[in-house]
């Protein structure tokens, strides 16, 4: 019997071979927004790829345009959804920039509470998605269930799951309901549970890190030339947090640590936000013992609707609040940009008054947009199943990313 | 910034410098086009300065106010190093509103660019792959300009067994503007 | 003759209380009611009980398509093909109101509704809706496969659906 070894062609097999181009999206078994990629593969390599976005492009900035300065909070809770109270915070102080309005003192606390929470919701849904892609269904699990807790206190202190409008111009919506506080604080240990198990089940996990070390390097000149910021940013290395480097709010009196790795990879991305979870729970911690009994929204007549004991009673009360909600707040023209650190990175809001109660212009800065600008580069030379972690890693949302 | 930082950027560029402002905190120049790519290489190379970043790349369009010139691109800068911040603000006329490209100087201008030149039509010369990023091909207009109605739809899609349909026939698909979805209330030509 | 039609209805019933508990589904997640799809399948909102846990992200597996969150005219062509795909019978639900309605979003890019695009069996309003609503509306989903009222029923069954008289 021969050998099959006589009857292989002794030169290497020679296949013809030629660049496919496959599409990727912008349907795929992601749960992260719709994106489409079209790779031209050699083999499994990839060696050119073009990222197509604007599968959800819902027309924000022009909605905005046409309502007036208050009605604008529910579009911008639709961003990032993941987080909609940053969206929300940040937008707020936009408008309160151009007006020169300073927000109560306990509003800003509360803005720095629920944004936190809406923070750890953000990165629980990046590690549950990236978990659930690369087959650890548990760790989606564990994270969803903790992420219902934060649901469960923003409900009540918001009236809302998922799309809050918490804030308003001038301060937040209403103060927070009776033992709140109490109840986040209870809800710590769940959600520190569930970030233990997620260590446990995936950091040293054998397939986790093969799957997502050394893959997606990004260096640290190529994150700043592309504008990189937030958790991808700091894992390659650019030492950049909003809240410690342009403090905001109450964060000048707050004691975290902001993590930075340098190498870049998805396994960097995906620790950064690990740990980046412990220090919001630590910042939350800190806010509420340091909060103080106050108002919440303040006082300025020409901004804030006026409590609806006055609107009903008096008759000024009536026409104020008659005069804000159809004419829209009169803000004084300029144009004004205002940036906080939202999940993915600063996320900045640049509005333009012509003085009338519509906006002119609203614009959002997408952290994720220019994350993912780079993407189609750096997938280059990787196989297709490593999109999978890098997708995962950069945690795209599509309401931000498109508008 | 540093005084002496914005006036070095001043001086060397007195003659494109049409105005400043420092609203609300902000530091704000607006130039001419003709030599952004210099400008935005000088921001990003000078010691002082050092603008590594670009934050974002917007434009805005001012027809309701009826200024002249109607388009103003903003630029925003950041620098990682001294931590300071610049905007840039380039008047462009109507007719065929074109600018520079900062790709060269900034790579994170080349998806922020596509979405200037999606929404409001703005050509950015020197851009390598200048096409619509968030719309599809098919779309025809610019829609975040303020003279392209907002409930204006351009449907890419319908269903067949839908035309049939008598009433959304003689109230909808046959308006005198076709493509219009709703008249009334939804059609702000502001 | 008539037994054997008794036999065909309890044949049908019999179809469709299997079809019923035993849906693949196909999460056509585009916007932040993916946020509330999540919970769902999650342990506290468990859509597995009503038997629509398995989920396939390959339109020609399943007979349930969910379209989550917001279709825009760029999607749409997209989302038919994905509802061509389907083998029949399909069923579709609207989750949410930017796919009932196209929710507060009337402008150039949004798709009112995506009964513009498909024929829906179920429409969820919410922004986003609860997953209590939700689990409503596919129990009522189940409760009209039972009844062979959805769209692709009747059509299967030869009674098509009557067009909507005028006003």
């Amino acid at each position: 019997m021969t050998s099959i070894a006589e009857h292989l062609d002794p030169t290497g097999v020679a296949l013809p071979t030629e660049t496919m181009i496959i599409n990727i999206g912008p349907v795929h078994p992601a749960m992260h927004g719709t994106v489409r990629i079209l790779a031209a593969l050699d083999g499994e390599r990839i060696v050119d790829a073009d990222v197509q976005p604007g599968y959800l492009h819902r027309g924000f900035e022009k909605e905005c345009e046409n309502v007036t300065w208050a009605q604008v909070f529910p579009f911008t809770d639709r961003l990032n959804y993941v987080s909609p109270i940053l969206n929300n915070v940040g937008y707020a102080m936009a408008v309160e920039k151009l007006l020169g309005l300073k927000v109560p003192e306990r509003a800003e606390y509360i803005r720095v509470v629920a944004g936190e929470l809406a923070r750890v919701g953000d990165h629980l849904t990046c590690l549950a998605a990236m978990g659930m892609e690369l087959g650890a269904m548990t760790v989606f699990l564990y994270c969803i269930r903790a992420r219902d807790r934060i649901y469960d206190r923003l409900e009540e202190l918001t009236g809302a799951r998922v799309t809050h409008a918490y804030c308003r111009i001038g301060g937040v919506k209403e103060d927070t309901p009776e033992g709140w506080a109490e109840r986040v604080l209870g809800d710590f240990d769940e959600i520190r549970g569930a970030l233990d198990d997620v260590e446990r089940l995936l950091l040293k996990n054998r397939i986790f890190m093969d799957r997502t070390q050394g893959v997606g390097v990004v260096s640290r000149e190529d994150a700043i030339s592309w504008g990189w910021t937030g958790p991808c940013g700091r894992a390659s290395g650019v030492d950049y947090d909003v809240r410690k480097d342009h403090p905001y709010g109450v964060y000048g009196r707050l004691d975290f640590d902001v993590p930075v790795m340098d190498t870049g990879d998805c396994y960097a991305r995906f620790y950064v936000r690990l740990v980046e979870m412990h220090q919001s729970l630590r910042i939350i911690d800190q806010a509420l013992a340091q909060m103080q009994p106050g108002p919440v929204l303040c006082e300025e007549h020409r901004v804030v609707l006026p409590p609806k004991r006055e609107v009903y009673n008096t008759i000024e009360g009536m026409i104020r609040h008659f005069k804000l909600i159809v004419d829209g707040i009169r803000v004084p023209a300029g144009e004004a940009y205002a940036f906080i650190e939202g999940g993915n990175g600063e996320l900045g809001f640049y509005v333009v008054s012509d003085g009338t109660g519509l906006p002119v212009k609203v614009r959002c800065r997408p952290p994720c947009f220019i994350i993912i600008s780079h993407m189609g580069n750096m997938i280059r030379g990787h196989s297709v199943a490593d999109i999978v972690p890098i997708f995962g890693s950069l945690n795209m949302i599509g309401g931000e990313c498109d508008r | 910034m540093s005084k002496a930082a914005l006036e070095a950027i001043k001086k060397k560029f007195s003659s494109e410098l049409l105005s400043e402002h420092a609203q609300h905190g902000d530091e704000t120049l607006v130039v001419k086009k003709e030599k952004l790519v210099q400008i935005a290489e000088f921001s990003r190379d000078d010691a002082e300065l050092a603008f590594d970043v670009l934050v974002d790349l917007t434009v805005v369009d001012y027809l309701i106010e009826g200024r002249t010139p109607r388009f103003e691109v903003v630029l925003h800068l950041r620098s990682t190093s001294k931590k300071h911040r610049l905007r840039l603000k380039v008047p462009l006329e109507e007719g065929a509103p074109k600018v520079p490209s900062v790709v060269g100087v900034w790579k994170s201008a080349t998806w922020m660019e596509r979405e200037a030149y999606d929404m409001y039509g703005v050509v950015f010369e020197g851009h390598p792959d200048l096409r619509r990023i968030l719309l599809y091909p098919e779309f025809e207009g610019h829609p975040l300009r303020k003279d392209y109605p907002m409930a204006r739809r351009q449907p890419l899609y319908r269903r067949p067994e839908r035309q049939g349909d008598v009433w959304e026939q003689k109230h909808i698909l046959s308006g005198p503007a076709a493509g219009d979805h709703f008249k009334g209330t939804y059609d702000l030509d502001r | 003759m008539g037994i054997e039609l008794h036999r065909s209805q309890y044949l049908q019933e019999l179809l469709s209380w299997a079809r019923k508990y035993s849906m693949f589904v196909q999460p056509y997640v585009t916007a932040c009611c993916g946020m509330e799809y999540m919970p769902l399948m999650g342990p506290r909102y468990d859509l597995s009980r009503f038997g629509c846990e398995f989920v396939q992200f390959t339109p020609r597996h399943t007979d349930l398509l969910f379209v989550v969150g917001t279709i825009t005219e760029k999607q749409a062509p997209v989302l038919r093909m994905i509802y061509d795909q389907m083998a029949e019978p399909k069923f579709v639900v609207a989750f949410g109101v930017c796919a009932s309605s196209g929710g507060f979003y009337q402008n150039y890019a949004v798709v009112p509704g995506i009964d513009q695009i498909v024929p829906v069996d179920v429409y969820i309003p919410g922004c986003p809706p609860r997953p209590e609503q939700i689990i409503d509306g596919i129990v009522r989903l189940q409760e009209m496969i039972q009844r062979g009222e959805t769209h692709s029923q009747r059509e299967l069954s030869g009674r098509a659906t009557q067009g909507r008289q005028a006003g």
